[in-house]
């Protein structure tokens, strides 16, 4: 690989990994409410949750530069507040990244928390376990395949994320031009081809090790989980 | 330590009124399928909120409508065996056994040592739940409930998922839980055998409402209990002591109420305390008491109620010293006999109607005796 291939690399792993990160708690927390609580408008909470994956990508990105560019409400929050900006920034690959990803990080995390027998929680509660430990001691670790199996996806997703990210923050080699869209910007240009061919089998390659590593993962969980 | 229930319960539609004592050692919950046996145990647990009432253990107030105390779960310290086990999957019967002491983080490890030789668990610690039979799973989950130190033990019908064979195996380890444990236990059950077996006290429920409370011996006595406690299976408990084996016939003689009665049973030795559990069907009725029959036991009975209807049987309700008898015979013997409540009469047993099956193991309860009951609500 050339200097400038192992560049898109690295950031892509930067870009997906910290969309992860930041969302999945959030993702969890959500999961949680979905599949715990009942409310008024959980309905259109699930609908949110779901957007990105229905509404066209270039939507997405287009909402995105509206609300996080350097003029928009939450843009000039996240600056005031964090000192973070988001427009034409591998920030704003990472936000757009992980807004994409957050539909398959919360439905994953949601079926498992839903599969857990609450019985359970409430024979840890005779035993005088509180709030807290229950959480940690069952609920975290019985929806544990659920989360990973998100996390990998979304991981998955996040890598390959193209039309919301080129709307947001363009793509600017070595800032916001990740794996996708180098691949678009090679096959653009002629004679392009072989290097966008090595990006395509690396994007592959980490794609299906994904998948693989997660279907093992879970598979352990469930055994261990007497499933 | 006792624990007093008077609430007032309701899920949808249906209402649930519950007032009674428990006394020392087990207190059976008996009732048909929704009788709202369950739905009470999960109220003194607090998984269930009663609409209004009072529920205290001890000196403890674990719910109280009017003084709006309602104790959260994890702090009643109400040990639960559940129907299904609920054992956490995802950990050893090791670790959930010590769950058990890091959630209520009381119990120490000389208990677990203990409660572990009880129930017979040593060889299976490293065992996960999927892999138990549901008789060992039972164990481990009743063994987990000790372990929180709970001040109170309730159990909801924790055999019904078994079969028989797997039952017999775990109730002499409900009976070593009741002997050992020193907490009062509370048993919801559907099965008059297990209740027969087990329980001190008994409370019936019959739609939602507490139709008898008392003794167990004396519950089983009663005549007017017939739907509740299921018909075909009239039986009463006499409670007893092994006086003596006849080792050249065989038999062995129970004391009970000043006199000796005989039966077969090769395994008892003299000290014994035994539950004997007596089939209405199985005792006849006799004005003298005969001279030649091979009947060996000649009950000497007083009639307290006769109960007849139009059709051929007659249930009487017999005491015999502190305790009841039950006696199903033709409504013509009555008739021919003149029998009348008041009469002193025989009630004949033969001494082959209490072969094992009949016979229970029952040491009387340890604790404070209570016998104070209430079957009504206020």
């Amino acid at each position: 690989m050339t200097e400038a291939e192992t560049t898109i690399v690295l950031l892509s792993l930067k870009v997906a990994f910290a969309a992860i990160v930041f969302a999945l708690p959030l993702a969890f927390l959500v999961a949680w409410v979905l599949a715990r609580r009942d409310f008024a408008g959980k309905t259109v909470l699930q609908a949110i949750v779901m957007l990105p994956l229905v509404v066209p990508p270039v939507v997405t990105g287009y909402a995105l530069l509206v609300w996080f560019g350097s003029q928009g409400w939450a843009g000039r929050l996240a600056a005031d507040l964090l000192g973070i900006s988001f427009a034409f920034r591998w920030t704003g690959a990472a936000l757009a990244a992980g807004v994409m990803a957050f539909p398959l990080l919360v439905r994953p995390i949601r079926l498992s928390l839903e599969a857990i027998d609450t019985g359970l929680l409430e024979a840890a509660e005779t035993l005088g376990a509180g709030r807290m430990l229950r959480f940690a001691t069952i609920t975290l670790p019985l929806a544990l395949p659920g989360v990973l199996a998100g996390a990998v996806l979304g991981f998955a997703k996040a890598l390959g994320e193209f039309g919301a990210t080129i709307t947001f923050v363009s793509n600017i080699p070595g800032e916001t031009q990740t794996l996708s869209l180098a691949v678009y910007s090679l096959l653009q240009s002629p004679g392009g081809e072989a290097g966008a061919l090595r990006l395509i089998v690396f994007s592959i390659a980490v794609a299906l090790g994904a998948v693989v590593m997660s279907e093992w993962l879970q598979r352990r969980l469930s055994r261990r989980n007497g499933k | 330590m006792t624990l007093a229930v008077n609430i007032r319960l309701k899920t949808g539609s249906f209402e649930i009124g519950a007032a009674f004592r428990s006394g020392p050692g087990i207190t059976a919950l008996f009732g048909h399928s929704g009788a709202g046996k369950t739905t009470i145990l999960k109220a003194i647990a607090g998984m269930v909120r009663p609409v209004s009432g009072r529920i205290t253990c001890g000196g403890r107030v674990l719910f109280d409508s009017k003084a709006g105390i309602d104790v959260p779960t994890a702090a009643r310290r109400t040990g639960f065996v559940f129907q299904d086990g609920r054992l956490f999957p995802h950990i050893s019967v090791e670790r959930n056994l010590r769950y058990a002491a890091l959630a209520g983080r009381r119990a120490e490890p000389r208990r677990m040592e203990a409660v572990v030789d009880m129930l017979g668990l040593g060889e299976h610690m490293g065992r996960m739940p999927a892999s138990l039979s549901g008789g060992e799973r039972q164990r481990v989950a009743i063994g987990r409930a000790l372990l929180s130190d709970p001040a109170i033990l309730l159990m909801d019908e924790p055999l019904s998922s078994l079969d028989q064979a797997r039952r017999q195996e775990i109730l002499p380890f409900l009976e070593a839980v009741r002997d050992e444990a020193r907490i009062p236990l509370v048993y919801v059950s559907h099965e008059i055998e297990e209740v027969a077996r087990l329980a001190d006290t008994m409370v019936v429920l019959s739609q939602g409402q507490v139709v008898a409370a008392g003794p167990a011996t004396e519950v089983f006595g009663r005549l007017d209990l017939g739907p509740a406690l299921g018909r075909h299976e009239a039986s009463t408990l006499i409670d007893g002591r092994v006086a003596r084996l006849d080792e050249q016939f065989g038999t062995a003689l129970v004391e009970a109420e000043g006199t000796e009665i005989e039966l077969v049973a090769p395994v008892l030795v003299p000290g014994d305390a035994v539950r004997m559990r007596i089939r209405a069907r199985d005792i006849a009725i006799a004005r003298d008491v005969p001279g030649l029959i091979s009947v060996r036991n000649k009950l000497p009975v007083t009639i307290i109620e006769i109960m007849t209807d139009d059709g051929p049987f007659a249930e009487l309700a017999l005491a015999f010293g502190n305790q009841r008898l039950r006696a199903r015979i033709t409504r013509k013997s009555v008739a021919e006999l003149d029998l009348k409540p008041g009469d002193r009469v025989h009630a004949l047993l033969k001494a082959i109607s209490l072969e094992r099956r009949a016979l229970i193991r029952h040491p009387p309860a340890k604790g404070e005796s209570d016998t104070r009951w209430q079957a009504d609500m206020n």
